[in-house]
């Protein structure tokens, strides 16, 4: 798979090497309703194959009319669209719309078949037999986490977020280059989004589809994308850009507004804990002896973080209550797993504990050390000095959206 | 004297059982003019309720057509039309149709206009063609409603089928119209009940139809 992001010319040289599979070019597209309003106003986005590109920004913004241009469920005004250089109006509307998957807000699913029956739609209209089309729904029930003893029930009878992973599946059933998502998680709860969004990243990164991806949503946008462009009102382009470029150096007040007031703690998301410095003294096991105890003691806390005899974090104490005899324990709000989470989890978890400092946990839950909000604040001066020495690796990073259509 | 003493002795005459007027013959000749009546109705009906559904338009016209209809008197309009065109089966049907016609085509359209939107849009999405969208989406998930459009029509045509027998046609409405003119309430009551009886048995048809042809994944939803 050819990744158009990590090189300087993308195109040229996918094109050279015949690797890509769907890199689709919004050309200077307009659509104009004719009642005179705009949904889109000259939008150019070069969307880089075998990658998330999010469409973000206010309802309005014409990110839904963009997204349904791409499978000519609305025809542009002016402008074109291709996908692998050739336009999208060169072939039939259905065949186009067969090759690309579609997911939509509430899933969509036909009340009337089976789960199994629903993701096999596309396969089927492209002429595959029951038998082959039956298999191939089983095999990407096993693919979105779906449980292949829910292939003969109907639709009604799973919940919001399994329907939205019916929906994923049927959008892949065909093996399609390109997935097209319209805003598929609002409507399901927090916590399934967050594993749908999960899930989406994982099977793209098995896939390596290209997929476009609306949401109003810019958490979800930096989440997921490898590439975001917000989009404001009347169908402009605000900016195209990855997240954490946007986070970093947002293109003017609309998207530093659109991103909200924390985008300098979001954007620690990007950087890795693995930087920081961990203190493995001021630890002590439950059944620790007051010598232990007063050896671990630290002047830079009065505090010690009392583990189980496996390593578990249970809580602070005060260094010389517990001395004293107390069994007192103060919680420590939540870990962060050293080597794997983000700086904005360390931080986080500094924050939350009243003693002001981040408890790091192995892969098993066994506490390794902890770090001093200090020692954080530290990390992140220096992630960021990292970061603007490094700003030319920065995958995807241009800071005029329109350079790589010129290219193309 | 009460309406069971009238039906009982005219179901257990045995002169009744058999013959030109036995009740196998007049059950049989009623059952075919509802059939026809209701074929005729559906083939106009539900094309052309499935069309302007789908396509969402024509809805005005089609409400109108449907009041009208209703509005028409159908034994006024079978005396009316055996005068204008003498004895004959066309009459009888004509006013059975327009009838049948307006519950079938409103319901139709209606059904398919209620379709959730979404469903349409993953389906065209998808690739499929209007006729597919159609008749593997919109008409499938349409039908419980469609069915109980055509139910109704059923159901007002067999009870209104009577009225063939008033220009000389067989059917069940025979013993009523000849009871009527003989008084013999035995035969009236009998063919009332018989009338009756013939409209559940068309309702429990109809559960049977939507037992069969309606997806289990669509009835569960409409409870």
């Amino acid at each position: 798979m050819c990744s158009g992001q990590e090189n300087g010319g993308p195109l040229i040289f996918c094109v050279l090497e015949g690797l890509c599979t769907a890199l689709i070019l919004i050309d200077a597209v307009t659509k104009r309703y004719p009642d005179g309003t705009t949904a889109v106003d000259r939008l150019t986005l070069e969307i880089p194959d075998g990658s998330i590109t999010v469409l973000v920004g206010p309802s309005g913004c014409g990110k839904t009319t963009t997204l349904r241009m791409i499978n000519r469920m609305i025809d542009p005004t002016e402008g074109r669209i291709t996908l692998d250089g050739a336009d999208i109006r060169e072939q039939p509307v259905n065949a186009l719309r067969r090759s690309m998957g579609y997911v939509i807000q509430h899933a969509g699913l036909f009340p009337h078949r089976t789960i199994a029956e629903n993701i096999a739609t596309v396969p089927r209209l492209l002429g595959w037999d029951r038998r082959q089309a039956r298999a191939r729904a089983l095999e990407l029930m096993d693919r979105v986490g779906l449980d292949k003893a829910l292939a003969k029930r109907y639709p009604y009878q799973l919940s919001g977020g399994q329907q939205q992973r019916v929906g994923v599946a049927r959008a892949l059933a065909a093996d399609p280059p390109v997935m097209l998502m319209d805003e598929p998680f609002s409507a399901v709860d927090p916590i399934v989004r967050k594993g749908l969004q999960e899930e989406l990243i994982r099977i793209q990164e098995e896939l390596g589809k290209t997929i476009v991806f609306v949401t109003h949503d810019i958490d979800e946008a930096i989440k997921i994308g490898d590439m975001v462009a917000v989009l404001r009102e009347g169908g402009k382009l605000a900016q195209y850009a990855p997240p954490a470029e946007l986070l970093s150096s947002p293109a003017d007040g609309f998207v530093e507004d659109f991103l909200g007031l924390d985008r300098g703690i979001r954007r620690l998301s990007f950087f890795t804990a693995a930087g920081l410095e961990l203190n493995t003294v001021p630890m002590i096991a439950v059944d620790s002896t007051a010598e232990q105890m007063a050896a671990r003691t630290i002047p830079q806390t009065p505090y010690l973080l009392v583990t189980d005899t496996e390593g578990r974090p249970l809580g602070w104490a005060v260094a010389k209550e517990r001395i004293a005899g107390s069994d007192a324990l103060i919680a420590f709000g939540h870990s962060f797993t050293a080597g794997r989470d983000s700086l904005r989890a360390a931080l986080d978890s500094a924050v939350l504990s009243p003693t002001g400092w981040a408890v790091a946990v192995d892969e098993n839950g066994r506490a390794v050390g902890v770090a001093a909000q200090e020692a954080i604040a530290a990390a992140i001066r220096t992630a960021h000095l990292e970061q603007s020495a490094g700003s030319d690796a920065i995958p995807g990073a241009s800071d005029n959206p329109d350079d790589a259509a010129v290219d193309a | 004297m009460n309406l069971f003493h009238y039906a009982d002795v005219f179901f257990s005459n045995n002169a009744n059982w058999s013959g030109a007027d036995g009740i196998p013959t007049r059950l049989t000749e009623h059952v075919q003019y509802s059939l026809m009546a209701l074929a005729i109705a559906a083939v106009i009906a539900l094309p052309l309720g499935l069309v302007t559904g789908h396509t969402g338009r024509g809805g005005n016209a089609l409400a109108l057509v449907a009041t009208a209809g209703r509005a028409l008197p159908s034994f006024g309009l079978l005396v009316l039309l055996t005068v204008l065109m003498g004895l004959g089966l066309t009459p009888v049907m004509i006013p059975l149709v327009a009838l049948a016609v307006p519950p079938i085509l409103v319901t139709t359209y209606e059904a398919v206009r209620s379709v959730d939107r979404a469903l349409v849009d993953a389906a065209r999405g998808m690739g499929m063609e209007p006729l597919r969208v159609l008749f593997q989406v919109e008409l499938p998930v349409a039908l419980p409603l469609i069915l109980s459009g055509v139910r109704s029509a059923a159901v007002q045509i067999v009870s209104t089928a009577t009225i063939a027998a008033y220009v000389s046609f067989g059917g069940l409405g025979r013993y009523i119209v000849d009871g009527l003119y003989q008084v013999d309430y035995n035969k009236v009551v009998g063919g009332a009940v018989l009338v009756a009886g013939l409209a559940l048995v068309t309702l429990g048809l109809f559960w049977v139809a939507g037992r069969v042809f309606v997806s289990a994944g669509v009835r569960r939803q409409q409870r």
